[in-house]
């Protein structure tokens, strides 16, 4: 659909809704959506029935933690773990914790990742979704709590564990507590996998730093969605390490994939059918000896 | 000492008087040995005082200074019949990673190391103590190959961090660090890690999966050095001393906060005036520790990791 359009329905619509043309971005902010990527301009409506996928060039926008659940669990099944932790101020960081409550009223969430348990296509699984609307996914205290709790969950349960990554890494205010937070969920990933229990990673954009470097590539089995960001250290620090440029690719989903670090990558709008299959084909018992 | 640290000083200014009072006492023939003595005395409390009121960014300075002792150093004076065992098996051998076989007090050990250099030219041989994910590798596979023969092993921790490389993230710095926490957690044998000297970030904490963590006195332990932290907090690195501050980093922090399980005591102004003594100390902890270790079982082993690590947060918990 062209601009003009749009543009159109728009004052059809709404007559209150002026668009200033001189300004390239000024269009009325939760109507209409302009790709990063490709730059088209599109209906913000038609981006959310298509999964926050941009219909033009298939850019994955991100997502809240609650929009995954609500595109990836069987519709009313999941139950929130953990919501009663709270994140404290162990360095006594400045204005540390009213950052912390400003992106809880943004978002909902108490801390950077919700947990919790639902079915897919009907198999029960214990969930984390990290959520970079939240102190760009940092892990401090409370998320490397409630993904060790989920994951000690899973084990108890004998369920498979699935987690969608999406952080900067350690959260910085919080120290060497933040960086422990990566020994602590992995030793709690060694001991459900020492269960013979399922572990799936799938990692979004953006999954760096500590985060990417303890859990995330610890899955049994390691996803990505298209053209995220996914690496240890920042492009920054490399470019002035190596002092030189980076390829475009760098990093990316496909740039892992190429170099044998990724099990697949899955478009968003195949996601569940495909880690519903992946669960399926681990699932105990499903063998069946004649 | 080659090297002179912001904080000493004073200290050294006044040694090199005393040193130039007596050569001139000597010379001259004149009887200066009072003031001499005052000016000794005087110089002792000043070490002293000094040296047991460091502040954390002191305690940084003396942790990177050039001469302080490396994993090789220690690991000459603390077992016998070491044999240095290098390779992955898969793509090549990192020297920011040592690691090898060798007898501690007659029992048969793996030790594994970070590596700097002191020199430029050892610095660039061992890419400044920053491995590769082939350096965590060659980790693994001795922890692995310790595991089988029930050898207990000792680390040494002393990297500013994992190399942020081109090649390293090619090669999968993530998953070589995350696989070594991953597998660490689930060894049969004990295993005791040592700060020795920086501890930065996930390139340290992947040999540090330990059933008992210990950092020297001046040794540093963070999730991002005082500069990162600095230029991210403030947007300038120049505050890094601040930033060492804020983030809680000495041993003494560590310790406070429940996260190592002891300080060992280095020498008046740091490990490096004194390598034997400092080796001699260090002896006596890792005696102990693997004492303590030794009646453990398989299954007890890992399930003290497990809580070791478990308990680490601080957080508020609501009632529902």
């Amino acid at each position: 659909m062209a601009i003009r359009n749009l543009l159109s329905i728009n004052k059809k619509k709404n007559k209150g809704v002026i668009v200033d043309r001189n300004k390239e971005n000024s269009f009325p902010a939760d109507l209409m959506t302009k790709c990063p990527e490709c730059k088209k301009i599109y209906l913000t409506k038609e981006l959310e029935s298509n999964l926050k996928v941009c219909p033009k060039c298939d850019h994955h926008y991100k997502m809240t933690a609650w929009e995954r659940v609500e595109i990836f669990l069987d519709e009313g099944t999941f139950e929130s773990f953990d919501e009663n932790l709270r994140t404290s101020n162990p360095l006594k960081f400045p204005s540390y914790l009213d950052k912390i409550e400003v992106d809880s009223q943004k978002t909902g969430l108490n801390e950077a990742v919700l947990t919790g348990m639902g079915s897919l296509k009907g198999e029960q699984v214990v969930v984390a979704i990290m959520d970079s609307h939240f102190r760009m996914g940092s892990m401090g205290s409370v998320v490397g709590e409630k993904i060790t709790r989920a994951i000690e969950k899973a084990t108890e349960y004998e369920l498979p564990f699935i987690i969608f990554t999406a952080s900067g890494g350690a959260r910085m205010q919080e120290g060497v507590i933040s960086l422990m937070q990566m020994a602590k969920t992995s030793v709690a990933l060694k001991r459900h996998s020492d269960h013979s229990l399922l572990f799936i990673s799938i990692m979004t954009h953006p999954t760096t730093g500590g985060v990417s470097a303890s859990f995330a590539s610890l899955g049994d089995i390691n996803i990505a969605e298209p053209q995220s960001l996914i690496g240890f250290a920042g492009r920054r620090v490399i470019e002035q390490t190596v002092r030189e440029k980076l390829p475009d690719d760098f990093q990316t989903a496909e740039f892992l994939l190429a170099h044998g670090q990724l099990d697949a990558i899955f478009h968003r709008k195949d996601m569940r059918d495909k880690i519903a299959s992946i669960v399926k084909i681990h699932r105990k018992g499903g063998i069946v000896h004649v | 000492m080659s090297k002179t640290l912001g904080f000493e000083e004073p200290v050294v200014k006044l040694r090199e008087k005393i040193d130039e009072l007596k050569e001139i006492a000597n010379n001259a023939d004149v009887d200066m040995s009072d003031e001499i003595e005052t000016l000794e005395s005087r110089l002792q409390q000043l070490e002293s005082k000094i040296y047991s009121n460091m502040e954390p960014w002191d305690r940084v300075q003396v942790a990177r200074h050039p001469s302080r002792p490396t994993t090789l150093d220690y690991v000459q004076e603390l077992f016998t019949d070491f044999i240095e065992l290098h390779g992955d098996r898969y793509y090549g051998d990192d020297e920011a990673i040592v690691g090898g076989i060798a007898f501690f007090e007659g029992q048969p050990i793996t030790i594994i190391g970070h590596q700097r250099g002191k020199t430029t030219k050892e610095n660039i041989r061992r890419n400044f103590g920053m491995p590769h994910p082939e350096g965590y590798r060659k980790a693994l596979r001795l922890m692995k190959q310790a595991e089988k023969f029930n050898r207990p092993i000792i680390c040494f921790i002393d990297t500013k961090g994992a190399y942020p490389g081109k090649a390293a993230e090619e090669r999968g710095q993530s998953e070589a660090i995350a696989k070594n926490l991953f597998e660490m957690a689930g060894l049969k044998v004990p295993v005791i890690s040592v700060v020795i000297g920086e501890g930065g970030s996930g390139g340290a904490l992947a040999l540090g999966v330990a059933n008992k963590l210990y950092m020297l006195e001046n040794s540093t332990y963070s999730v991002i050095s005082p500069e990162g932290a600095a230029s991210i907090l403030w947007k300038d690195a120049s505050l890094a001393k601040q930033a060492a501050e804020a983030m809680k980093i000495t041993a003494g922090d560590l310790k406070l906060m429940d996260i190592i399980d002891d300080i060992i005591p280095e020498v008046a102004g740091g490990a490096h005036r004194d390598v034997l003594a400092q080796s001699k100390s260090l002896k006596k902890f890792l005696g102990l520790a693997l004492d303590e270790l030794s009646t453990l079982s398989e299954r007890e082993l890992i399930e003290n990791r497990y809580d070791k690590f478990r308990k680490i947060g601080e957080y508020i918990e609501l009632e529902d």
